[in-house]
């Protein structure tokens, strides 16, 4: 579904990812893990258009995507949670969800799909009229994850979704990742919580300073020594 | 200035209401500047430019058609949104981001440009419109309100309120709002930012060409008013705070009546002193405006 190969990203002289390549198929769970300032992010944000990678390939679904605007990218069906949550503080619960719903793909049923987030997320639906930016941590994250589900994106992008949450509310966060991908999504997850993540993973890479060091299943990775030491402290 | 007291209080009055009639036009020029600068963070130097050739283009409607301002004000308003969408979509989006100091050389150049060709094209001199119900007043209890300025302050108050229904009730204008509250999170979601940009340009130079259509009811137009206007925009948004909706249309209204009073008080040569004494005072006791919603 997902083919990333040889990609560069410069943030002016400095180099932000080397020669990164990584594959996700349809209905899988691909973890990527690594130390701050790895480049994850960067590269999240690189395959949904908004950073121009200087070097590579990104394909979703056949179709070279690289360097194309992030709303390009999102109408194709990526779609992106992103680290921070970055919902719209002055909007209220229900406008969030509505912008959610940027792509023309997603307009017609957005009916539909707003029912099935208020179902997924019923504390959203009690807040509807509510500014986004009086809601918690955990609110915001679920309402940043319900506002991605409006575009009806195919492949769903987490980018630490778990962070400065309370374990509960992490634990919930999980839940709803398993839910995604029994209801058929695939997702790409970048996690700090590497034991708990690499748990969910189909197939799972280390990033190190810009470059995939490791790859393999969650369960190769798990066993890894290199990892237990770096990320687990085991 | 009357030595009867009670006919002093009623000249006052009297400037107090046509200082609010002439501030609703002010106040809807402003807010084409608030909107720009509260969504892209571009300071709109060519403001008081682009309210000209408003006016210069109802000028011409009335000249060459015989058309009432109120009746070309939609045509003006639309050629300014076009003006300012192009405007915005080829010349200012790759200066989005960049130092302040760039973007204003860049507008700074816009704003000579604008009003050196409305000098090339309409001269120096002045222009102004006669319709039939020039010299029509309404009087209301004791005080005669002039329709010119009556028909101009409820004409601005409707378009207040049209923008209020666009950024509320409509996608584009949430997105518009969206894209202002966080420009990342509108990439992420996949809204179009540059297009909602051009669109919010549009939007914000609509408002003044239609200011513009307004005001060439109450005043004669020629080109050097351009650069009074700009001042006059940023001083009315800075009082009622900048990016708010709320505060440019209430920073018209106050600087609109204190051009009034001044009027009567002083003269109406020193009408500035007022409006520029507001803004020192407000800078100094609260700097980021009267409606700012965040200090």
């Amino acid at each position: 579904m997902l083919d990333v190969s040889g990609l560069d990203l410069h943030y002016g002289d400095a180099q932000a990812l080397a020669g990164v390549s990584l594959h996700a198929q349809a209905r899988e769970i691909v973890v990527i893990v690594g130390a701050n300032g790895a480049g994850k992010s960067s590269l999240i944000r690189t395959i949904h258009g908004m950073h121009r990678p200087s070097a590579g390939r990104i394909t979703f679904e056949g179709i070279d995507i690289a360097g194309q605007p992030s709303h390009q990218v999102v109408e194709r069906g990526i779609g992106q949670v992103a680290e921070g949550r970055q919902v719209f503080p002055n909007l209220s619960v229900l406008e969030n969800l509505e912008m959610g719903a940027a792509p023309r793909r997603a307009r017609a049923q957005e009916k539909a799909t707003l029912e099935r987030v208020f179902g997924l997320f019923p504390r959203l639906a009690e807040r509807r009229r509510q500014a986004a930016g009086t809601l918690s941590g955990g609110e915001q994250q679920m309402l940043a994850i319900g506002r991605c589900l409006m575009g009806q994106p195919k492949l769903i992008m987490l980018d630490e979704p778990s962070l400065g949450l309370s374990p509960a509310m992490t634990q919930e966060v999980f839940r709803v990742v398993r839910q995604l991908h029994a209801d058929g999504l695939t997702i790409l997850l970048v996690e700090q919580n590497v034991m708990a993540s690499l748990k969910l993973a189909n197939r799972a890479y280390v990033l190190e300073n810009g470059r995939i060091v490791l790859s393999g299943t969650g369960p190769e990775l798990l066993d890894n020594d290199g990892v237990r030491q770096a990320y687990l402290g085991l | 200035m009357s030595a009867d007291p009670g006919q002093f209080v009623l000249t006052l009055l009297q400037a107090v209401a046509m200082g609010l009639l002439t501030g609703m036009v002010y106040g809807l020029m402003a807010l084409g500047l608030s909107v720009i600068f509260g969504v892209m963070r571009v300071v709109n130097f060519a403001h008081g430019e682009m309210m000209v050739v408003g006016m210069y283009l109802a000028w011409l409607a009335f000249d060459r058609l015989g058309l009432d301002p109120l009746v070309s004000l939609p045509a003006v308003a639309a050629a300014l949104f076009v003006f300012g969408y192009v405007l915005q979509r080829t010349v200012i989006n790759p200066f989005i981001g960049l130092p302040e100091h760039m973007q204003f050389m860049l507008l700074l150049a816009v704003a000579i440009l604008l009003v050196n060709a409305c000098l090339a094209i309409f001269g120096p001199d002045t222009h102004g419109v006669q319709v039939d119900y020039m010299f029509d007043s309404f009087n209301v209890g004791p005080l005669v309100l002039d329709a010119v300025r009556v028909y101009a302050a409820l004409v601005a108050l409707l378009i207040a309120g049209l923008l209020w229904l666009f950024f509320t009730r409509t996608r584009s204008g949430k997105a518009i709002r969206a894209a202002a509250d966080n420009h990342v999170g509108a990439l992420v979601v996949g809204l179009d930012v540059k297009r909602l940009y051009a669109l919010t340009f549009g939007v914000g130079a609509a408002c003044v060409g239609a200011a513009g259509a307004l005001m060439l009811l109450i005043v004669q137009v020629h080109p050097f008013l351009a650069i009074d206007y700009t001042l006059l925009a940023f001083v009315i948004v800075i009082v009622g705070g900048l990016g708010s909706m709320s505060g440019a249309l209430a920073g018209g209204l106050l600087i609109g009546v204190s051009e009034a009073v001044a009027g009567v008080l002083l003269q109406p040569s020193l009408k500035s002193v007022f409006s520029f004494g507001l803004l020192i005072l407000v800078l100094l006791l609260r700097p980021q405006g009267l409606l700012a919603r965040r200090s």
